[in-house]
C-alpha cells in the first residue's frame, strides 16, 4: 500500500488554493486517474499540472486534461437544470429551473409510470468509460427502481464481451498486462519481471488509454527492452516501434489466433506443465487448430504465412510475455471465439498471472460489493422481465442490462411491452459513439413520453430527447473515486477531490442518492457522498473517504499465481473459478448455450469473401473507431485548442486506392454503403492497405445549429449509420463495426 | 553562463501533442500560435515491416524555456507533461553529453 502523505488542499495566502486530485471523467476518459494539481484563483479553474508523485503518470498528462479549465469555463456548457415542454422536443426553446422544481416534475413521472405500465416501462441509457457507468446501473436498479438499464451498443460491443468471455473461460476478472501498476516503486519492483514482449491484439492504447490501462506505460517499457508486436490492420505509429507488425484483414482476427495456435501447438511449443495442470480441453482445441494452417490463414488474413510462424514462435519461447486484447475483439460478431482464443494463446504461452505476464483480478470486483447489491431492489419477477434476458443467457448472465439490440426492438414494436420513458446518463449515443443505425434508434426513441438528459453540453441527443436537462459537474467539481478497470483487476483507488463548483450542478452519485431517498429510501441509506464513499471503503480497505483524499491512492497487494493458491475460487480450492474448476480451452458453458465449445473463424457478415457480389459495389473493407488524442467518443468537439488540433472528422485511405478515385489529401468525401452514409475528410496515408478505409467516429458539429433537422450537424458525418443492427454472434455478443464494406468518393462541399 | 536546451529522443515521441498545449497553458500563447510544435516526418515505408515515422516537436521564438519556472526550481512544462518522458532540459553540454549515449533519433535544441 503506497502512502504520500501530503496535505490535498493547499491554500494560498492569496485564497487562491490547489487541490490534488485524479482525473477520470467528464470531460470523457476511461478510469486511468491521472494525478494532477487543480489550481482555482477567484472561483476559477486556472490550471492544472500533473502530479509527479503519482505512481503511475508520474507527472504526465495527455491534452485531454490540460485543457481540462476550456472545458470547465465553457461558455456553451450548461451549468443549471431546464425543462422544455414535450411538442418542443428538438427545439431550443428551454426554461431554467431550480433541482427541486426538476424533481417535482420527475419524481411524480416515474411513480406514474411505475403505477400504470410497471416498472420496467422506463429504461435508463448509460455511454461508455465515463465515471457514470459505476452508478447508471444502480441508479436504474436502486434510485428509480427499473431492471432495464441499457448499454446501446449492437451486442454490446464494449468491455462486456471481453468480461463474460474472462468470466467464463478463465473465472477471473479483466486480464491485463502487468505494467507494475500495483507497486508503489512500479517497474523497479524486485517482484516484478519486465516483459519480453507485448502483443496489442486490435488495440493502440496510447490514444485510447482503455479500461483504466495508461497506455504510455508502453513506452516505458519499450524503454526497458520490451518487444512489442501489432496486431492490427493499420500500420501505427507503436506498429513502427515494434518488433513484428501483422497487418491483417479486418475482421480475420480469429482465424490468426488460429494459426498461432496451430504452430504453438504443433511444433510442442506450448508450456506443458500449465497445459497438463490447469486447463480442460487441451485435446479438442488441437484438433480444431489443425484446420488453421499458417498457409490457410495467410490466405484468408493477408498476413504471411511465414510470419504468422515466427511470431507464434517468439511468443511462446521468449517469456514472460503478455497480449493485450483491445476493441476489436468486442466489435466482431466472431469476437467471443476471437477472446476464447486469445485467453487460449495466453494459457497455453503459460503466461497467466505471472510477473510480467498477464495479471487477472480476483473474482469479486474492488468495491463491486454495493454495485451488486443494489440489484436487491428488483423482485425476482420483476427482474425477468429484463429486455431480451431470456432471449440471449450468455449476454444475460454476465451482464446486468438488456440486451441493446433486443431494446432497439423493443422501442420499435412495443413488444413484450412499450417503454414509456428514457433516461439518458452520459450518453450521447445518437452521434456515432456506442449504437448502430442511430437514425434507426433515433425515430425509434420519438416513441418515448418522457425523457430526462445527464450531460454537460447540449448534445444532439439531449437536443433531440430531453425534457428535463440535469447538469453533471466535471471531475474537477464533485467528490469521488476513480478505480482503474472499473475494479474488475485495479491496480489503483484514487480520490477526486472537489475543487470548484461551476452553476448549480449534480454529480452522478449526488442525483443517485437524492432520487433514491425520494423512490426507493430503504436502498440509500446514506447521510452525505462523503458518507456513502466512506461506507463503501471501509469494510473493504479499512480507510475511509478522508483517509483515501489525504493518501491519494491506494494501490491494492497484487498476489501472482493465485490458482494455486485458492484464491481465484469462492471455495478457496487451487484452480480457476470456471465450471471445470480449469481454464476451459473447450468451454463447457459456450456448448450449453448451443455455441460451439471451441473457437472457430467466421467470414464478417459483408466482406469480399462472404458477399462478393456487393463488395463489387462497395469495394473497400471500412473500419472505424480508432482514437484520437484529441477526443473521447463524441466529447470535446467544442473545446477550440483540441479542435483546432483535429478539426473535422477523418477517414484514411491510401494513396494509390485514393488516386484511382481522384481523391487528393484534405478533399472531403463520402462513405456509403446500403446502410448510410457518412462525410469525412480524406487524409491519403500508406499506413492503410489499399482495400481498407478507416473512419473516427463520435463526429458532430457544436457550431452548428442545434434545432431539428440539424441536431448539431449530426447526421452529416454520422459513420454509424453504415453499421447494420442486430448483426451479431450467436451468443449476442459483437457487432461488425469494424469489419463493414463501402464504396467513397469525392464531395466538392464539406461541412 | 552556459547555454540551456531541450534534448529530445524522438524515438520515444508519440506525437501526443501534450508539450504544445502545456506550452501554450502556461504562456497564454493564443490560437494559431505555438511555443513548441509538432512536426511530423513520415510514415512511409522503407522497406518490409521497417517504417519511417516520426515526430519532432519544434520550439519556437516565442520558447523562453520557461524562464520563471525553471527558477522555481521546476521543469519546464513541456518536459515535466511529456507523455512518451522523451524530452529533457538543461545546459547544452551536458545534454550533448547524454545524446551520445542515445539511439539514432535524438536532437538537441537551444532556443
Ligand atoms: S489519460 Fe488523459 S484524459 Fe485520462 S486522466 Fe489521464 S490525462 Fe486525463
Ligand atoms: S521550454 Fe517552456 S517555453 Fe519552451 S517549448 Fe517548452 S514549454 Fe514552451
Ligand atoms: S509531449 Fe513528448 S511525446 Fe508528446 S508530442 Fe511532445 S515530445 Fe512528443
Amino acid at each position: 500500500m503506497s502512502k504520500i502523505t501530503k496535505e490535498w488542499k493547499h491554500v494560498n495566502e492569496d485564497g487562491s488554493y490547489t487541490v490534488r486530485t485524479c482525473g477520470w471523467s467528464p470531460p470523457g476518459d476511461h478510469p486511468v486517474g491521472c494525478g494532477m494539481k487543480l489550481h482555482v484563483k477567484g472561483g476559477k479553474l486556472v490550471k492544472v499540472e500533473g502530479d509527479p508523485d503519482h505512481p503511475i503518470s508520474q507527472g504526465r498528462l495527455c491534452i485531454r486534461c490540460l485543457t481540462l479549465p476550456e472545458f470547465v469555463h465553457h461558455p456553451q456548457r450548461i451549468t443549471t437544470p431546464m425543462k422544455r415542454a414535450p411538442e418542443n422536443r428538438g427545439k431550443d426553446i428551454w426554461q431554467k429551473i431550480s433541482w427541486d422544481e426538476a424533481w417535482d416534475i420527475i419524481v411524480p413521472k416515474i411513480k406514474e409510470f411505475k403505477k400504470k405500465y410497471g416498472a420496467e416501462s422506463i429504461v435508463v441509457f448509460g455511454g461508455t468509460g465515463r465515471q457514470a457507468c459505476l452508478y447508471y446501473y444502480p441508479l436504474g436498479f436502486a434510485s428509480i427502481g427499473t431492471p432495464n438499464v441499457c448499454y446501446p451498443w449492437s451486442g454490446w460491443s464494449c468491455y462486456g464481451p471481453r468480461c463474460s468471455i474472462t468470466d467464463y473461460i478463465l473465472g477471473a476478472g479483466y486480464p491485463e498486462i502487468d505494467f507494475a501498476g500495483t507497486y508503489p516503486d512500479r517497474y523497479d519492483n524486485p517482484n516484478y519481471v519486465v516483459p519480453k514482449w507485448i502483443m496489442q491484439w486490435g488495440k493502440n492504447p496510447l490514444m485510447s488509454n482503455p479500461d483504466g490501462f495508461f497506455g504510455h506505460s508502453l513506452i516505458d517499457l519499450l524503454k526497458r527492452g520490451t518487444e512489442l508486436i501489432q496486431i492490427d490492420p493499420r500500420m501505427t505509429w507503436l506498429g513502427t516501434r515494434s518488433k513484428y507488425v501483422c497487418q491483417l484483414r479486418p475482421g480475420t482476427d480469429t482465424a490468426l489466433a488460429l494459426a498461432f495456435i496451430n504452430v504453438i501447438i504443433n511444433e510442442e511449443l506450448y508450456d506443458k506443465d500449465f497445459v497438463e495442470n490447469w486447463c480442460y480441453g487441451f485435446d479438442e482445441l488441437k484438433e480444431r487448430a489443425q484446420e488453421y494452417s499458417p498457409e490457410k490463414v495467410a490466405d484468408i488474413t493477408w498476413v504471411p504465412a511465414q510470419k504468422i510462424r515466427e511470431v507464434a514462435r517468439f511468443m511462446a519461447t521468449e517469456k514472460p510475455g503478455a497480449i493485450q486484447w483491445g476493441l476489436a475483439v468486442d466489435e466482431n460478431p466472431n469476437g467471443v471465439q476471437l477472446g476464447h482464443a486469445i485467453l487460449s494463446l495466453c494459457a497455453i504461452t503459460g503466461n497467466l498471472d505471472v510477473p510480467g505476464g498477464i495479471t487477472m483480478g480476483p473474482p469479486a470486483a474492488l468495491l463491486g460489493k454495493w454495485r451488486m447489491e443494489t440489484r436487491r431492489n428488483l423482485s425476482p419477477e420483476l427482474w425477468d422481465k429484463r429486455i431480451g434476458a431470456k432471449e440471449w443467457p450468455a449476454l444475460s448472465t454476465a451482464m446486468a442490462t438488456t440486451h441493446p439490440d433486443e431494446t432497439l426492438d423493443t422501442l420499435e414494436t412495443g413488444k413484450p411491452y412499450k417503454l414509456r420513458m428514457g433516461w439518458f446518463n452520459s450518453s450521447n449515443f445518437i452521434t456515432p459513439t456506442c449504437s448502430a443505425q442511430p437514425d434507426r434508434w433515433y425515430r425509434a426513441l420519438k416513441s418515448l413520453e418522457f425523457n430526462v438528459v445527464q450531460d454537460l453540453f447540449m448534445t444532439p441527443t439531449a437536443m433531440a430527447f430531453a425534457d428535463v436537462f440535469l447538469p453533471l459537474p466535471t471531475f474537477a467539481e464533485a467528490d469521488g473515486v476513480v478505480v482503474t478497470h472499473f475494479g474488475r483487476n485495479a491496480v489503483f483507488l484514487g480520490a477526486i477531490n472537489e475543487a470548484l463548483r461551476v452553476g448549480d450542478t449534480k454529480s452522478d452519485i449526488e442525483v443517485c442518492i437524492e432520487l433514491g431517498k425520494k423512490l426507493h429510501p430503504d436502498m440509500w441509506q446514506f447521510d452525505s457522498v462523503d458518507d456513502f464513499f466512506t461506507k463503501q471503503l471501509k469494510p473493504e480497505l479499512g480507510i475511509d473517504f478522508n483517509d483515501l483524499r489525504e493518501q491519494f491512492i491506494y494501490q491494492p497487494k497484487y498476489e501472482y499465481r493465485k490458482f494455486e493458491t485458492g484464491k481465484l475460487r469462492s471455495d478457496g480450492e487451487p484452480g480457476f473459478n470456471t465450471v471445470t474448476g480449469m481454464v476451459e480451452l473447450t468451454s463447457t458453458l459456450f456448448e450449453a448455450w448451443g455455441e460451439d465449445a471451441l473457437p472457430y473463424f467466421q467470414e464478417p457478415p459483408y466482406s469480399p469473401v462472404s458477399t462478393p457480389e456487393l463488395f463489387k459495389e462497395y469495394p473497400f473493407v471500412l473500419t472505424t473507431g480508432a482514437r484520437k488524442f484529441t477526443s473521447f467518443h463524441s466529447e470535446h468537439r467544442q473545446i477550440s485548442t483540441l479542435r483546432e488540433i483535429d478539426p473535422y472528422n477523418e477517414m484514411e485511405i491510401h494513396p494509390d486506392a485514393a488516386a484511382k478515385l481522384g481523391i487528393i489529401d484534405g478533399d472531403w468525401v463520402m462513405m456509403e454503403n446500403m446502410f448510410g452514409k457518412c462525410k469525412a475528410k480524406a487524409k491519403l496515408t500508406p499506413i492503410i492497405h489499399p482495400q481498407v478505409v478507416h473512419s473516427t467516429h463520435g463526429w458532430w458539429y457544436p457550431e452548428k445549429p442545434g434545432e431539428e433537422p440539424s441536431l448539431f450537424g449530426v447526421w452529416e458525418s454520422n459513420i454509424n449509420t453504415l453499421i447494420p443492427h442486430k448483426h451479431i454472434g450467436k451468443l449476442g455478443f459483437g457487432c461488425p463495426a469494424k469489419q463493414m464494406i463501402c464504396k467513397v468518393y469525392r464531395i466538392e462541399e464539406g461541412v | 553562463m552556459s547555454r540551456n536546451g531541450l534534448l529530445i529522443d524522438y524515438q520515444y515521441c508519440t506525437g501526443c501533442h501534450s508539450c504544445e498545449v502545456a506550452c501554450r497553458n502556461e504562456h497564454n500563447i493564443p490560437r494559431g500560435k505555438w511555443g513548441i510544435k509538432l512536426t511530423e516526418v513520415g510514415p512511409w515505408q522503407v522497406e518490409g515491416d521497417k517504417w519511417e515515422w516520426n515526430y519532432v516537436p519544434v520550439p519556437t521564438t516565442l520558447c523562453d524555456l520557461c524562464e520563471d519556472r525553471v527558477k522555481a526550481g521546476e521543469k519546464p512544462t513541456c518536459v515535466h507533461h511529456c507523455l512518451g518522458q522523451c524530452m529533457e532540459y538543461g545546459p547544452v553540454e551536458e545534454l550533448a553529453k547524454k545524446m551520445a549515449g542515445k539511439g539514432k533519433k535524438v536532437v538537441m535544441f537551444a532556443p
